[in-house]
């Protein structure tokens, strides 16, 4: 008598047994029929064919057929909305029932029933339910105002809720607050702008008297509510972190790590010499090792947490080197992800006990992991100075052990170890050499040829050896033959005597025999130097080296305080603020530690939080492994697998291309100079060479920041200050800043922004006689929503409010809508509304359409609008000519669109200044055979530019007009512009 | 918020889905089984998995796959708790946490995976809250509801879920009433070759069966609280008391329960209750190897150590193995190399021991990895930890109820590496 027996129905006419059976006059066969349909639609059987007949048993007094009825709906609603409308009644009905499990039930399915018909009824129970005696259904009442706003945000705002559902954070009882603060979260993540949480410390208190008292799971809610509260002062830091402590006792390791997180947080503003703050940290680490004896997928996430407390806060665990040496039997991600924190622990205190385990483990089974392991001594000898000797030692055992891949793993470490310990190793060369032949990865062969290059001078064979490599030459992968060029070449500069066929033929093999472009390109700069001027060739390829930085493949200061800030969360599984990757959430502000109340900085002064923050780590971080590899070997081919965030902007991607650009100039232009020497590579020709292939699109901004040091001519390509750049990220935020700019950058600019005429937007006769007609123009870099509200009906209007729906630009207003007295009948009044673009995107049909929704005493009226594109130019939007071009060459042709513009009748310089007034600037002006060409550039307040090529012929006054942009879709609106500009 | 639920079983299909907003395609499943099939072994399954418009986290139990699909910002260790307190209600329930299990009740798991979800908030999870709402599948309540008629869902608002102890419902009655407090230990250790530890630590739990009539107040002492620094506990206990006086001071859920689980970190000195001596050898150019193991007791205070079960991967070169066991049955898979001894007691006086030789591939060479040697045990009547229970005292009732505190130790991840 189990279940499964609802699965065994025979082949034929199964929907329509099934029909009969729910329409049987006999309770029984009816709950066994619905439960048979409910163990269909568990496998994924299509059963909505029986939808009327089930929503017929609705009606029950018998409970559980009234869940599973419930739980049909569920499912199905969305598909049969209208037959769904026929559920309406009695959930109604159930909403008013005295037995408060009914009416949760019942205002909790109808949350989840999907379908906007039935949303409208939805309102007055929930309104009632809300406000509930019994707690059980206003805790329930209060997700049903989640999943409400999920369908239709718009209503939920207009009827209120949102404002209940923040005095819910007041109610007597701790599930309801938990629940309601869970909502708001919820609601909040889809409206970053709106202050749903307003935390104060009335509001604090509240919920940690809640904490102590809810579920594990209002526990969760509530912590991670409190990360988000700035605290005024340290003192109240420190009592909220008192009261928050005792949570990290939790069973539910979900807790645990949420109040670490809020401790890690506020720990931030206690002065370091309170004696609080010691005991903070030696609370710490207990429960973060506790979480280490869980189950393997828990410990994973822990670990990758772990791994940022430990870079932020090493005291915390170091003492706790040894629960993280890694049992054969942990699944591999757990392995790796110890693995690395081990490194990061490691010190000279307990190295010679981390080095035996790394030993111990490059005996495993696993070969990622071994090589891993391999990896990891060569790291722990970079980072712990003393312990150098033994890692090299412990190496060249296990070179011994002949194992194929250990061996060459261990070869690209030792390279690794003579870059930061030039002239003290080198003893070992002759036992490398020894394993040539069984080299057969080309990292790993990569690496051996540089260390014959680099010491070819020690080397008595270094020509044989390389010669051998040479042999082979095309069959190798583009990474050996590059570093086979340069060994080779350092070869000649230290031996010339004997190695000149060798160099010269290399040279013909990279120039003439490959179709390589980044191969031929360093052989022809080789080549060149050698035939010109052999001693600076000398000075350029054997220039000294900088050494590598202490410690590899630290995550960037100020993305670890970011991350700091979402322990617990997928951001810090993956190791990437949350902007980079969870859908939606364009808007999601970057969150910052707060400053330290002992070293005087102001909290609300991120920059210089963040350079503090710089100032703490090794002062040149160089990425990862892969990456240092990548420098070692003058290569930019493999892609840089830096943890720093991918800069969306296209901002960004110009900065990028002006340094790959101006690097160009500054080479081709003049020289005599001698090419700088970027802060990274040991010879110089990776500049010239690395343009050649599409510019890296992660690179982080350090790393940029970094090369930009070297060469003055690029850093000047860049359109705002590198200060800025990491901000510049989140396009929302870049908005303010644009913004700020403008105020700067628009002084002595001419103001004159084109701004349409008004037009009737709402008539009368549509608003029950309120009529709106209005424009948008730009002031100051602000856009304004200029309207004027006429009152033609026969009473006094009051109470006026606007929202926007989802738009393209994500305009939203910037404040309310100022109409301060009651507008009587027959008054007009002019309202100007400063609007943002930090709301919330949707793509429109046309692209400048705008949704309204204007509300007043009398009812809620919407209209659409079309706002002119050209209001959303902003005042920055001058590029650069190098970036221009390299812009223009670098959008594909499909992205071009060409327009006209009849009757035009200006000289193309009043053209250009008329555009100017609106944002569209002119860069560059040619004039071929007697036709005026004009270059522009325009940006969008997303960060999306536009380029554009006008086309003047004195005489004709037919324009044509080329835009080029990344986002092609935008071009027919900007054509408008432009021509509504030009002719008005 | 969680979104939806898929279960996966070994072989890769998709027996049960559960969806908490809009209905995701079960193709979204995709994704995992790439994952699936990448990884070599089934618990080598990444627990967090990025697609293009979800992510999907999941935890492996009883070798079937929960996989939640989440779309906004969710921290995933809330979504993996919440998925092993599926689990352990599954296991509640029916006993066993297996597909049969699960599609036998699939509409009672339906009805508790609405209960415990509601919008992708989790809304009853406490076991007795559960209980009261959905009676759990008996035998002779499936027979009683088809003769009857009734229904085995609760018609009355679970008196728990809102009270200031929402583990305990009211109402308890017991004419026996009894309290019983397993305190349970497993060492989990990492020895070397030489058999020096290199790491070892306790995790310890003290679960509890409480069966006691009305709202009792219990408090539970121990002799050397000193060993708990590291320690989590059921909600019910009250941390207050526990900071000031070191007593733990609480009103038990009824039934079966966690009181409280602990760490002993591996910078306390632990006890390692039994030593290994071990010879696994190869001798290059020959296709024989050497197998010699023995076991002996070690700081148990004199207790026995039982049922001791030896496991070891021999490398992937050995063909076979031919030894010879003192006591006990060996077996060992040629596929897999996994070679298992079920030792059974050791005996003090005549030491357990396993000795022979293992035959490699003619002509192949000595293998290159040292097998570790996986060690299980229990050790009755200690806590290795030395943590004794000082005394049990009950306020708020009456009756007396009889009490009893069992000790136990067993080997969690104990590794002897060769």
């Amino acid at each position: 008598m189990t279940d499964s027996k609802y699965f065994t129905t025979t082949k034929k006419g199964e929907i329509f047994e099934l029909k009969a059976e729910l329409n049987s006059d006999k309770k029984e066969k009816k709950k066994e029929a619905v439960k048979k349909v409910i163990a269909s639609m568990t496998v994924g059987k299509d059963v909505s064919a029986l939808f009327p007949d089930v929503v017929n048993c609705m009606q029950t007094d018998n409970l559980e057929l009234k869940k599973l009825v419930y739980l049909y709906l569920m499912n199905y609603a969305k598909s049969q909305p209208d037959m769904a409308i026929m559920a309406v009644n009695t959930f109604v009905k159930d909403c008013e029932d005295p037995n408060p499990l009914i009416r949760a039930l019942a205002v909790r399915t109808m949350g989840c029933i999907r379908v906007d018909k039935i949303t409208e009824y939805l309102c007055e129970p929930l309104r009632k339910c809300l406000k509930d005696e019994d707690p059980y259904v206003r805790k329930t009442a209060a997700v049903c105002v989640a999943k409400l706003h999920d369908i239709n945000a718009q209503l939920v705002e207009d009827q209120g809720f949102l404002d209940t559902l923040k005095d819910l954070i007041s109610d007597s009882n701790p599930m309801v607050v938990a629940n309601a603060v869970a909502a708001l979260s919820e609601i909040a993540e889809s409206h970053p702008n709106s202050n749903l949480l307003d935390l104060n410390p009335q509001t604090i208190n509240k919920l940690l008297t809640a904490l102590n008292e809810c579920t594990e799971w209002g526990q969760i809610f509530i912590l991670d509510c409190l990360a988000n509260y700035t605290p005024r002062d340290d003192r109240e830091s420190q009592s909220i972190c008192e009261r928050v402590t005792p949570r990290l006792s939790h069973a539910n390791s979900a807790v645990v790590l949420s109040a670490v997180k809020v401790l890690m947080k506020f720990m931030e503003m206690l002065p370091k010499d309170l004696d609080y703050y010691g005991t903070l940290l030696k609370k710490l680490a207990p429960p973060l090792v506790t979480l280490l004896s869980a189950e393997p997928e828990l410990q994973y996430v822990a670990l990758r947490n772990i791994n940022l407390i430990v870079q932020r806060r090493p005291e915390i665990l170091k003492h706790e080197m040894k629960v993280f040496f890694v049992k054969y039997n942990d699944p591999i991600y757990v392995k790796l992800e110890k693995l690395d924190i081990m490194i990061r622990l490691a010190s000279q205190a307990n190295i010679a006990q981390v080095l035996a385990e790394l030993k111990e483990y490059a005996t495993e089974v696993d070969v990622d992991f071994v090589r891993k392991a391999v990896r990891a001594i060569g790291r722990c000898a970079i980072k712990v100075e003393q312990s150098a000797e033994r890692c090299v030692s412990t190496l060249l055992d296990l070179i011994q052990t002949k194992v194929n891949y250990v061996v060459q793993e261990a070869i690209v470490v030792i390279k690794d170890i003579f870059r930061k310990y030039p002239n003290k190793y080198e003893s070992v060369i002759a036992t490398l050499c020894e394993n040539l032949d069984s080299l057969d990865e080309p990292e790993a062969r990569a690496a051996m040829i540089w260390i014959v290059g680099e010491y070819a001078e020690r080397i008595d064979n270094a020509d044989e050896l390389l010669e051998s490599f040479l042999e082979g030459f095309h069959d190798e992968s583009t990474q050996v033959q590059l570093q086979l060029l340069t060994g080779i070449v350092k070869l000649f500069l230290k031996k010339p005597t004997e190695t000149q066929e060798l160099v010269q033929q290399v040279l013909s093999l990279a120039t003439q025999d490959s179709d390589n472009p980044d191969l031929r390109d360093r052989g022809y700069i080789y080549w060149r130097l050698l035939s010109t001027d052999p001693v600076a060739a000398k000075e350029v390829v054997l220039a000294e080296k900088p050494l590598i930085s202490e410690e590899t493949d630290l995550i960037e200061p100020t993305l670890l305080e970011e991350l700091i800030c979402h322990i617990g969360t997928l951001a810090s599984v993956y190791h990437k603020p949350p902007s980079a990757f969870v859908e939606g959430s364009r808007g999601v502000q970057h969150k910052r530690l707060p400053g330290s109340a002992g070293s005087g900085e102001s909290v609300d002064s991120p920059d210089t939080g963040s350079a503090a923050g710089v100032s703490e780590a090794p002062p040149a971080v160089i990425p990862s492994q892969g990456d240092l590899l990548g420098d070692l070997l003058n290569l930019d081919l493999t892609p840089p697998t830096t943890t720093g965030p991918p800069p969306p902007t296209s901002g960004m991607q110009m900065g990028a291309m002006d340094l790959l650009g101006g690097g160009l100039d500054s080479l081709m232009g003049d020289e005599s100079e001698p090419p700088p020497i970027p802060l990274r590579t040991d010879t110089p020709q990776s500049p010239q060479l690395s343009h050649q292939s599409p510019s890296p699109p992660d690179y982080s901004p350090t790393e940029l920041g970094g090369d930009l040091g070297g060469n003055p001519a690029m850093a000047a390509g860049f359109g705002a200050p590198p200060a800025v750049m990491p901000t510049s990220f989140n396009a929302p935020v870049s908005g303010g800043l644009d913004d700020l700019f403008d105020l700067g950058g628009g002084v002595g600019m001419p103001m004159g922004s084109y701004s349409p005429p008004k037009t009737v937007w709402l008539p009368a006769m549509k608003a029950k006689g309120l009529e709106i007609s209005g424009t948008f123009a730009r002031r100051s870099g602000v856009i304004q929503m200029e309207m004027t509200l006429t009152n033609k009906a026969m009473s006094v209007m009051t109470d006026f409010a606007i929202q926007f729906n989802r738009n393209s630009f994500g305009l939203a207003p910037a404040g309310p809508l100022q109409v301060l007295t009651p507008l009587s009948p027959n008054q007009s009044i002019e309202v100007s509304l400063p609007l943002n673009t930090v709301g919330p995107v949707m793509k429109m049909e046309p692209l400048n359409n705008l949704q309204v929704a204007v509300k007043n005493n009398i009812d809620v009226f919407y209209f659409s609008c079309q706002y002119p594109i050209s209001m959303l130019f902003v005042e920055d939007g001058k590029m650069e000519r190098q970036v221009f071009l390299a812009t223009w060459k670098d959008i594909p042709n499909d992205n071009e669109s060409q327009f006209q513009i009849k009757d035009c009748h200006l000289s193309s310089d009043a053209a250009s200044n008329k555009l100017q007034g609106s944002n569209i600037f002119t860069i560059a002006k040619r004039t071929v055979e007697g036709q005026d060409m004009l270059y522009q550039s325009i940006k969008l307040t997303n960060g999306i530019w536009v380029l554009a090529e006008l086309r003047v012929q004195a005489g004709n006054p037919n324009y044509t007009v080329s835009l080029k942009c990344r986002a092609p879709e935008v071009s027919q609106s900007v054509f408008q512009s432009y021509e509504a500009v030009l002719k008005n | 918020m969680i979104h939806s639920l898929f279960l996966v079983n070994a072989s890769g299909d998709i027996f049960l889905e559960k969806h908490w907003k809009s209905v995701v395609s079960r193709s979204v499943c995709d994704y995992f089984f790439e994952a699936q099939e990448r990884a070599t072994e089934p618990e080598n399954v990444p627990p967090v998995i990025p697609t293009p418009h979800h992510y999907l986290i999941s935890v492996l139990r009883h070798r079937i796959y929960f996989v939640a699909v989440i779309q906004s910002e969710v921290p995933p260790l809330f979504v993996i708790e919440f998925l092993h307190r599926v689990v352990d209600t599954f296991q509640d329930y029916f006993g066993v946490c297996t597909e049969a299990a699960i599609k036998d009740n699939v509409v009672v798991v339906y009805e508790l995976l609405e209960e415990m979800l509601d919008n992708g908030f989790p809304l009853a999870t406490e076991s007795n809250i559960l209980k009261e709402l959905i009676k759990p599948p008996t035998i002779l309540r499936t027979m009683v509801n088809t003769i009857t008629g009734s229904t085995n869902v609760g018609e009355q608002l679970p008196t728990g879920q809102l009270s200031v102890v929402p583990w305990r419902r009211t109402g308890v009655k017991y004419t026996n009433n009894e309290a019983y407090f397993d305190v349970v230990e497993e060492i989990d250790a990492i020895i070397d070759k030489s058999g020096s530890t290199i790491t070892a630590e306790i995790q310890g739990v003290i679960d509890a069966c409480v069966k006691l009539t009305g709202m009792p107040d219990l408090t539970l002492s121990f002799m050397n609280p000193r060993l708990l620094d590291d320690v989590s506990f059921h909600p019910c206990v009250r941390f207050k008391r526990w900071e000031a006086e070191r007593i733990l001071s609480f009103i038990p859920p009824d039934g079966n329960f966690r009181l409280l689980s602990y760490h002993v970190s591996s910078q306390n000195l632990v006890a390692i209750p039994v030593y290994v001596k071990h010879n696994i050898t190869f001798r290059e150019g020959s296709s024989q190897g050497r197998f010699d193991l023995t076991l002996g007791p070690k700081q148990t205070m004199g207790k026995a150590v039982e049922s001791v079960l030896v496991s070891s991967q021999l490398p992937r070169g050995v063909l076979n193995a031919n030894l010879n066991p003192s006591q006990g049955t060996y077996t060992f898979d040629p596929v897999t190399k996994m070679l298992s001894w079920d030792v059974g007691k050791i005996n003090p006086q005549k030491l357990p021991s396993l000795k022979g030789t293992m035959s490699l591939q003619a002509g192949a060479s000595k293998p290159d990895e040292n097998p570790t040697i996986n060690i299980q045990f229990k050790i009755q009547q200690m806590a290795i930890s030395g943590l004794k229970v000082n005394r049990l005292d009950m306020y708020g009732e009456k009756y007396k109820p009889f009490k009893g505190i069992k000790y136990m130790t067993k080997a969690g991840k104990f590794q002897v590496r060769t």
